[in-house]
């Protein structure tokens, strides 16, 4: 009853509101890439991509860019399209190049906050972006806003593209062979996931994001047979993942990105149970 | 005309030729058999032939009403589907796609995915799982999903490898049993057991080329190799096991 409460007296505030609201969207399209990603063995791109994004920042933060995704996005959404479409060539394979990409943005953008920053919290600066401690209680409406909108376009296009979403995450030659033209899709793809990546950055921070892409796929995966039940169980799980995690840390105090993973870690391990008594 | 014809192919990625002066022809009705040791070009060629990638010389002309995406490819399996998890009936059904321009799927789209499902007898089994099926039936969902995308020709890739005899024996039924009903069968193959099957052989061969029917290539030199090949595939198998 007391939480309860405690619950209702928190929900008023804006901020909260705000971060319910941006939750909720971002933990929906992060599930739907999620599972195209880890069927596709892509699951480490969320982690890539996310330093690249630290980068950015860290680039619009010395540049004084107040209104830092006009940076960040560009930055990540070419680094996206670069990996998904071009990740695997000859000389460098998909993971080791997500790999080489991380660590020189990560390094990168260290080093230009450590050098030119001018706040006198740099460690804090930092710990903020890697591990989103509280900045999704910290969003404006007008942040809400995009979460919203970009989140809205992503389901949006996963709703009228889905026959061919599948057909190409099935098997790409077949449906090359077919007459897909599948490096339109991949670059749809690929944009939509440096997109997401940012906003998610929000929610959990950049190093706990691939959390968000990974563990609702995963968990589908364990007890629906069907792509269509796997998609729709993974938004499901990760909009409740994110929903309870928010809760909870508002009533504990306790870090908001690590409580939802928490939580997804939890729900991963209870359907891992039921697959197996199931078969 | 015949549906694929190529003359002085050359075969290979990024303009560099994995295999050179390649002469074929392809008529509706055919059975053809590509055969060849590993690295000879065969892959490459079926590529090429999905267009999946450009000829890097010479021509490949297709033609008699056939159009280049009109061919139903049958890949081998790779790693990503094992765990994939998608029902025989959607993947079957994501062989139509090219035939509607509209974005979801017709019913005259259903329809015929149902009536192949029902020629390979699979039909039963179309809300499972196709990860959780053997690996003859995983292949008839596949085979399914060709001959949805297509009913003019058959590209299969390796088809038998990995499969146990008897699945073996099955494949090579449905495919007889496709090309009497007309539809045109290439298969890329190292089993000998598939020539029989054939009317026509495509050797791959580094330096020489065959290419001719089935009694031709038997009393061929061509033959004779890939007999000692296969015999010596044999002999390393036994010493392993």
């Amino acid at each position: 009853m007391e939480v309860l409460n405690l619950l209702g007296y928190y929900i008023k505030f804006p901020f909260v509101q705000n971060a319910f609201i941006a939750g909720v969207f971002i933990a929906l399209c992060s599930s739907l890439l999620g599972v195209i990603l880890v069927l596709k063995r892509f699951s480490y791109i969320g982690d890539g991509l996310s330093h690249v994004a630290f980068g950015g920042l860290a680039v619009a933060t010395v540049l004084k860019i107040t209104e830092y995704n006009l940076v960040i996005m560009p930055i990540t959404v070419v680094a996206a399209i670069l990996l998904l479409r071009f990740g695997t060539s000859e000389k460098v394979h998909g993971d080791s190049a997500i790999a080489m990409l991380a660590v020189v943005a990560l390094a990168f953008g260290y080093l230009l906050m450590n050098v030119f920053s001018n706040s006198a919290n740099i460690s804090g600066d930092v710990c903020t972006t890697l591990f989103g401690s509280t900045s999704i209680l910290t969003l404006s409406r007008m942040d809400v806003f995009v979460c919203v909108f970009m989140s809205l376009l992503t389901i949006a296009l996963f709703v009228v593209f889905y026959n061919r979403i599948f057909a190409i995450t099935f098997d790409e030659d077949f449906a090359k062979a077919t007459g897909i033209h599948v490096a339109r899709y991949q670059t749809m793809i690929a944009i939509m996931t440096g997109i997401i990546i940012v906003l998610a950055m929000n929610l959990v921070g950049s190093l706990l994001i691939t959390a968000l892409l990974v563990f609702p796929a995963l968990t589908a995966m364990q007890v629906f047979k069907s792509f269509r039940g796997t998609l729709i169980y993974a938004a499901v799980i990760s909009v409740f993942g994110a929903l309870s995690g928010i809760l909870l840390s508002i009533i504990a105090s306790t870090p908001v990105g690590a409580t939802i993973v928490l939580i997804y870690t939890v729900l991963f391990v209870i359907h891992v149970g039921i697959g197996k008594v199931r078969s | 005309m015949a549906y694929i014809l190529g003359r002085e192919l050359a075969v290979g990625y990024n303009g560099k030729p994995v295999a050179e002066n390649l002469n074929f022809k392809v008529n509706r009705g055919d059975y053809l058999c590509i055969v060849g040791m590993n690295g000879a070009g065969k892959s490459t060629l079926m590529k090429t032939l999905l267009s999946l990638i450009n000829p890097v010389g010479g021509e490949l002309k297709i033609g008699d009403g056939l159009e280049p995406h009109e061919i139903g490819y049958l890949p081998q399996q790779s790693d990503t589907q094992r765990d994939f998890p998608a029902t025989v009936w959607e993947v079957a059904l994501s062989g139509t796609i090219t035939r509607n321009r509209r974005l979801m799927y017709s019913k005259a789209q259903k329809a015929y995915v149902e009536r192949r499902l029902k020629e390979l007898n699979i039909y039963n089994l179309k809300n499972e799982s196709y990860r959780s099926l053997s690996g003859g039936q995983q292949q008839r969902t596949l085979l399914a999903r060709a001959l949805s995308a297509t009913s003019k020709v058959l590209l299969l890739d390796e088809p038998v490898s990995g499969l146990d005899p008897n699945a073996m024996q099955q494949l090579y039924t449905i495919t007889d049993e496709l090309n009497q009903k007309g539809i045109t069968i290439i298969m890329v193959t190292h089993d000998m057991a598939a020539i029989e099957h054939a009317t026509h052989v495509l050797h791959v061969n580094k330096n020489k080329h065959f290419f001719g029917t089935k009694d031709e290539y038997l009393k061929s030199s061509h033959y004779k190799m890939f007999c000692e090949l296969e015999a010596d595939d044999n002999r390393s198998g036994k010493e392993i096991a």
